[in-house]
């Protein structure tokens, strides 16, 4: 068993981080770092893209690869311009569920649609947490939120379930509770070649629990109790989504310019 | 990419042709009237010459693209007008905040809103200086011909190497779809950015006179904190300090204001005896410039006064030249570059000719010339 | 069970969260009086010997505060 020692030593810098007590988002960049560290490929060769919010924080500056933190929701949009710049880059997008599925919805669907080899974690905690917990996208209806007083008069989607249908070539759904699960998943999406969706339902103490009556391991107790690796059941399903090939953007795109008898720039 | 040569050429495609010859790597853009051409060509050009193209699902996603993929240590570009260069605004900032080169061409249009597409305007003028939220410069290029589209993507993507920032390229409808005798020389003079040399560690912030910290690439091993939050020499985001604000903000103003000498350029036709100077840009000047030329065959002390590059502004020469002379503004707009020219100009001696949506003829110029001089 | 183990809680990146001590399959983690400055209690070791070294609390830690070092 990997020794947290090492994990540290190698993947990790400026802690303390500023994430409260209890929240998800250490745990995450913990399965990332031991994710790569498990995989073929080497921190040299990754770059973690982000957007903003709590999740966005999560690579920068915490995890000692190369990070690019950029603007709200267009992460992914960035990660298409690094990777198809430089097809041997292992480019993964962190990315909370309002940047990527609120603000961010056009790039995530067309990341998907054209299956570009991403790794994108949605780091779904069901609200914006970082500007006091408004409504997100995957809030559920009726949810009482900072901006939602009176209960959510909308209605939420499956992020998941959206990006299975634009085409992208491995979805899956895990939470911060089920860490050896997650951390297989992220070196899966690393050697598949094609967009890799993982929604992680992560634990936001602060915003989402306290309203809710709970801290972070209480929440992921919750995580434990409401969630199934059995897609029949009623609970929230946790496992692979979606597997299929279909053509790569960026393979593509250099097929082409090797056809069109260019070397590369 | 066209061998050199002597070509009667379309003014977005002497554009596109500009940048592969100045080594291009990577085009990202939207379709949008009237620069669609510049992406059209280079979506059959960029491959052969081993450069990366992707036709994205909006502008916003064009501009983070090029940004992305300039960090892999490509000159990347983008084209767009008036619309799409108001949805780029924010990640415009965000390559300024990163000192990320870049190539943004605004073919700009009659506006405001859709307008109209294929009528030349340029209302954008400010835009490109004060577009993007906060405090920062910008460098800006004016092209008033197919050779200048050519010319001046290669110096824009010069300068965006040189000084680690976003270059604008302000062009019109005019000359974009205008066809003209462009030359293509074999021998360009390409800038690439500074790698990091020996002991330097600091990508974000430099001690340097000329303000330009190295760059290195994604996969150099150098563990890169790029972002657009406030940050320190090495990346570190710092979103509450005075020190790291006013140091990085002011270095980056700074940057641009402090090498302006090096950047600025402009075209003087007569001006020294003048009694009035014609000042204009981009499609508009063209006749502009017959009209001064017409004015003097005619005994009339005029003189002509271009920007080449918008940003950083003239304002030095434009007011030596406002004080010395009257000045009439020709502009394809209202507002494009006036508020601009009334800061250099006392508003005793500025006059303006404005039009919209198409050129004027010589003459028309010229008798605004003759009205003013009387 | 091991008597060469050595278990390092770093207070100055413990947030008091009270993972480690629910995770921890052999309860050899309990909560310890002291308050950081979340308010929330410091874990500490109550069961050293019953340590059967499977990392699950540094695999469950947020903040990398936990290490088990096996002499």
């Amino acid at each position: 068993m990997i020794k947290a020692k090492d994990i540290k030593k190698k993947y990790i810098r400026k802690h303390p981080s500023p994430f409260c007590p209890g929240c998800g988002g250490g745990m995450v960049l913990n399965s990332m770092s031991r994710a790569v560290e498990e995989s073929e490929v080497s921190k040299e060769d990754i770059v973690a893209v982000s957007g903003i919010g709590c999740a966005a924080w999560i690579p920068s500056p915490h995890w000692r690869v190369d990070t690019l933190h950029t603007t709200h929701g267009r992460a992914i949009a960035f990660a298409t311009g690094v990777k198809i710049g430089n097809k041997d880059l292992e480019v993964m997008v962190v990315s909370g569920d309002g940047d990527c599925a609120g603000i961010g919805g056009n790039h995530l669907l067309h990341g998907a649609r054209n299956n570009i080899d991403l790794n994108v974690l949605m780091i779904n905690n069901g609200l914006y947490a970082m500007t006091g917990g408004q409504v997100a996208p995957t809030t559920e209806h009726d949810e009482k939120t900072l901006t939602t007083p009176y209960g959510n008069p909308s209605s939420s989607f499956e992020a998941a379930e959206i990006v299975k249908a634009a085409g992208a070539g491995h979805v899956a759904r895990w939470t911060t509770y089920h860490m050896k699960e997650l951390i297989e998943e992220v070196k899966k999406a690393i050697d598949t070649n094609g967009f890799s969706f993982i929604e992680v339902l992560t634990q936001c103490p602060t915003r989402k629990g306290k309203k809710e009556g709970m801290n972070g391991l209480e929440m992921l107790e919750w995580y434990k109790e409401n969630t199934s690796k059995d897609e029949d059941s009623d609970k929230i399903f946790v496992g692979t989504l979606s597997e299929v090939d279909r053509p790569e953007l960026t393979e593509q795109i250099y097929r082409q310019i090797d056809k069109a008898g260019g070397g590369l720039r | 990419m066209k061998e050199p040569g002597e070509y009667f050429m379309e003014g977005n495609i002497a554009c596109a042709e500009g940048s592969l010859r100045a080594g291009c790597g990577f085009y990202a853009g939207y379709p949008i009237t009237p620069a669609s051409e510049v992406m059209n060509h280079l979506s059959k050009e960029l491959p052969k010459v081993g450069g990366r193209f992707v036709q994205m699902e909006d502008e916003i996603a064009s501009i983070a693209s090029i940004i992305g993929a300039s960090w892999t240590g490509l000159k990347s570009m983008t084209a767009t007008s008036g619309p799409g260069f108001s949805l780029m605004q924010e990640n415009l900032g965000y390559a300024v905040m990163t000192e990320t080169p870049c190539v943004i061409v605004n073919v700009q249009r009659a506006g405001p809103s859709t307008g109209q597409a294929t009528k030349p305007g340029t209302g954008d003028v400010m835009q490109a200086r004060f577009g993007s939220q906060g405090d920062y410069e910008i460098i800006a290029l004016s092209p008033n011909s197919g050779q200048e589209m050519f010319d001046f993507t290669i110096r824009s993507f010069n300068l965006a190497e040189k000084y680690r920032t976003p270059v604008i390229l302000l062009a019109d409808a005019g000359v974009g779809h205008m066809r003209e005798r462009v030359k293509i020389r074999s021998e360009v003079e390409t800038i690439d950015r500074r790698r990091p040399e020996g002991d330097e560690t600091e990508y974000f912030d430099t001690d340097r006179k000329d303000h330009v910290p190295p760059m290195p690439d994604f996969g150099d091993g150098e563990e890169l904190l790029i972002t657009g939050s406030t940050h320190l020499g090495d990346g570190t985001r710092d979103t509450s300090s005075f020190e790291a604000q006013d140091r990085l903000v002011r270095r980056l103003v700074s940057k641009i204001e402090d090498n302006r000498e090096e950047i600025e350029d402009w075209e003087e036709m007569d001006v020294e005896d003048a009694d009035l100077t014609v000042v204009s840009y981009g499609s508009m000047s063209r006749p502009a410039r017959g009209a001064v030329k017409k004015a003097r065959e005619e005994g009339l002390d005029v003189g002509f006064f271009r920007p080449k590059v918008m940003w950083p502004s003239p304002e030095r020469r434009l007011r030596e030249i406002g004080n010395n002379s009257e000045v009439l503004l020709a502009e394809l707009s209202l507002r494009g570059y006036r508020m601009e020219v009334e800061r250099a100009v006392p508003s005793e001696n500025l006059h303006i000719y404005d039009r919209l949506n198409s050129l004027p003829t010589i003459d028309m110029i010229y008798d605004k010339i003759k009205e003013v001089v009387k | 069970m091991s008597e060469d183990v050595k278990i390092n809680i770093d207070r100055k990146l413990c947030t008091g969260c009270g993972i480690c001590i629910k995770f921890c399959p052999k309860d050899v983690l309990g909560e310890s009086d002291d308050l950081n400055q979340y308010g929330n209690h410091f874990p500490e070791v109550v069961a050293k010997d019953e340590c059967i070294v499977c990392r699950r609390c540094e695999l469950y830690c947020p903040d990398f505060a936990i290490e088990v070092e096996e002499e």
